[in-house]
């Protein structure tokens, strides 16, 4: 055994030697300390590492018989249409892998999305983790252009006219729109030149930039260290040998953590994808099962939910301003609506990080405003002319809700300067 | 460009205006039914798969209804000449589409399009195909309830008999065909649920499946939540 033992070892020194294989190990796993603190908010980044496994894993087995080809075949049916039923029909376990994507398409939205709520609960976002936190919105961006190229795939009614709707409202853009609108699809209307631009962009340039900034997201957050539910520093109070007092190594310690999330979010993961993988119709829309028919406009075009809450800050500006049409702002305030939380590090300016040690207006504030960013997102896979209880008016509600979704972050230096904050502890607690 | 985007985002709001909603009749259940399932492809066969094809679903996949290659062969194959075959029609488009206005859209994956918030697609085609009514107005002579203005003719008519509406909006069956109401009901029944299975032959293994992996899963659970406190003991 030792002379196993001593073989591995001279193999381990030798790659060593060549390449800080143990470094590495050590830098990232098994001696980078994370406060010993973190609570269910903390599965979220780890999961969406797994999430993104998934779909580039199950994205590779449908690449392999998708085909990008609007053109349609002897049954008057789009190829590319034709090709993921083949996948759902005839390919061995086709429909696991297709039902997996398309489910580990929401899935991924998800967890970001609790995964960027637990940085505004904990002030993550804050100094030193600034560059952490826009790496993180790149990630975010990036993720809504893979979603976005990605659905226009299977070429469905959904498919196309949502690709149609969104890419024309490029052309509200003053002078270059119109071109740019061209530009962007290849052709006057959606088409087959679309349909190949786009699975180029979502087999392989948004994968490749979205994997770049995860590993950019790791490396800063390993330079700097995880924040945790108290917003405190562990590196302040350190032991003799320099390792924080409030630090367990990551590996095993939140491996084998990760690994329970891991099997309780396979859990429902599969819940969604083999008892009901239409989600609703949320996850795959049902319109998106007949082919896409550019003579064909569907009664109702909504985009997936995940995009719904943006799709109502865009449906609520509808007055035209400085003499550019409404969809023009509209466009704009959808844009600002993501963009805009990449400026929390600097509009933050509350003297604690986290929510546990907040007063009451930042609660009621964030509060209001996640209550809102779901009723936005109900508003907007419903139209313009959806009545709550069948009279309360939806359009002017939303309007309301968009008005607040930036006040709320416009306002922030403000009233989170304000606000009357509890005394940080100087160490982590175990609550 | 501009025109059409008013367009699009106008249209959801005329339908709104248009659309009361919608009510449908629930479709009976025959996942699990092998001989309506085989009775639901013997009328598919005979009477759909002449205008409409369905191009994704082989025959020999009908092995999943508990029929033998033999038995599709003898009963069921009448547009392909190998099992293997995918269910395609001889009419050409172009035909079709001058013959009844829009060519007839393929079939396989019908019951999935037709869901919405009224109700599933199965229960769109079980209302659907029972709610044809005379209407001389209409090219064909016939009309549908649930899809106003229909191209296609009522084809089960000599089944059903002929349908009228009446002022209050009600259907009422002015002559009676060679099946009883029930019979009928009954057949449309085994018919839609033969499409249900053909929007997604894997349904019934899938959620066989399902049940296996949340079962491995939960033992998964217990094993790693053990593994999970054991390393935590020390970390207060």
């Amino acid at each position: 055994m030792s002379k196993v033992n001593a073989m591995l070892q001279g193999t381990l020194d030798w790659v060593d030697a060549r390449f800080p294989l143990t470094a590495n190990w050590k830098a990232h796993l098994a001696e980078y300390y994370a406060p010993k603190n973190f609570n269910f908010w903390y599965f979220f980044g780890s999961l969406a590492m797994l999430v993104l496994a998934i779909q580039v894993i199950t994205g590779i087995f449908l690449t392999m018989h998708y085909k990008p080809d609007a053109a349609l075949n002897a049954s008057g049916v789009p190829v590319a249409f034709a090709s993921v039923e083949y996948i759902m029909r005839d390919v061995p376990w086709g429909w696991l892998i297709r039902y997996m994507h398309s489910t580990g398409a929401s899935a991924f939205f998800v967890v970001v999305y609790l995964h960027m709520f637990r940085g505004l609960l904990y002030g993550s976002y804050r100094k030193p983790r600034e560059l952490i936190w826009l790496f993180g919105i790149g990630i975010f961006l990036c993720l809504m252009g893979e979603a976005f190229f990605g659905y226009l795939l299977p070429w469905g009614q959904m498919s196309f006219w949502g690709a149609q709707v969104i890419v024309n409202l490029f052309s509200a853009i003053p002078l270059i729109g119109n071109d740019l609108s061209i530009w962007l699809r290849g052709d006057y209307v959606v088409g087959d030149a679309t349909l190949n631009r786009f699975f180029a962009f979502h087999v392989i340039a948004m994968p490749l930039v979205l994997i770049g900034l995860v590993g950019a997201h790791i490396i800063a957050l390993h330079e700097v260290g995880s924040n945790n539910p108290d917003g405190v520093e562990i590196k302040k109070k350190k032991d003799a040998n320099g390792i924080p007092l409030d630090g367990i190594p990551f590996h095993p310690y939140y491996s084998v953590k990760d690994i329970v999330g891991v099997v309780v979010f396979l859990f429902v993961f599969s819940i969604i994808v083999f008892f009901m993988p239409e989600g609703g119709g949320y996850f795959l829309e049902y319109n998106n099962f007949f082919p896409a028919d550019p003579l064909v406009t569907p009664p109702h075009i909504a985009p997936v939910w995940y995009f719904t809450p943006y799709y109502s800050l865009l449906r609520a500006v509808t007055y035209p301003l400085f003499g550019i049409d409404a969809k023009f702002w509209g466009v704009v305030a959808m844009g600002a609506g993501t963009l805009i939380f990449a400026f929390l590090p600097w509009l933050d300016r509350s003297p604690v990080k986290s929510i546990r040690y907040r007063g009451p207006l930042t609660k009621w504030l964030l509060g209001i405003w996640v209550v809102g960013f779901f009723i936005l997102g109900f508003l907007g896979t419903k139209d313009p002319a959806y009545k709550f209880f069948g009279f309360i008016p939806g359009a002017p509600i939303a309007q309301l809700l968009s008005v607040y979704y930036f006040l709320f972050f416009l306002t922030m230096p403000v009233w989170s300067s304000l606000d009357r904050c509890k005394p940080e502890p100087d160490r982590v607690t175990m609550k | 460009m501009k025109k059409f985007l008013t367009a699009i985002l106008f249209a959801p709001v005329l339908a709104f205006a248009a659309g009361p909603t919608l009510h449908l009749d629930s479709a009976p259940d025959r996942s699990s039914d092998m001989a309506a399932l085989q009775n639901g492809a013997k009328v598919f066969v005979n009477y759909c798969l002449n205008c409409h094809s369905a191009s994704y679903m082989r025959y020999n996949r009908l092995r999943d209804i508990g029929l033998t290659d033999a038995q599709i062969k003898d009963n069921l194959l009448f547009t392909a000449e190998k099992v293997g075959e995918p269910m395609k029609i001889a009419m050409q488009r172009a035909e079709a589409k001058a013959w009844f206005g829009a060519a007839p859209p393929d079939l396989t994956i019908i019951a999935r399009a037709r869901a919405s918030e009224h109700g599933s697609g199965a229960d769109w085609l079980y209302t659907y195909l029972r709610t044809f009514y005379r209407d001389e107005s209409r090219p064909t002579g016939w009309n549908n309830v649930v899809f106003e203005n229909v191209g296609m003719p009522h084809v089960l008519w000599e089944l059903q008999g002929e349908q009228v509406m009446g002022a209050d909006h009600k259907l009422t069956l002015a002559r009676p065909g060679k099946m009883k109401p029930q019979e009928y009901d009954a057949m449309v029944g085994d018919l839609v649920g033969f499409l249900k299975y053909m929007g997604e032959p894997v349904g019934e293994l899938r959620k066989k499946l399902g049940v296996v992996v949340l079962i491995f899963l939960a033992i998964l659970f217990v094993f790693a939540y053990a593994l999970k406190r054991e390393y935590w003991k020390d970390i207060h």
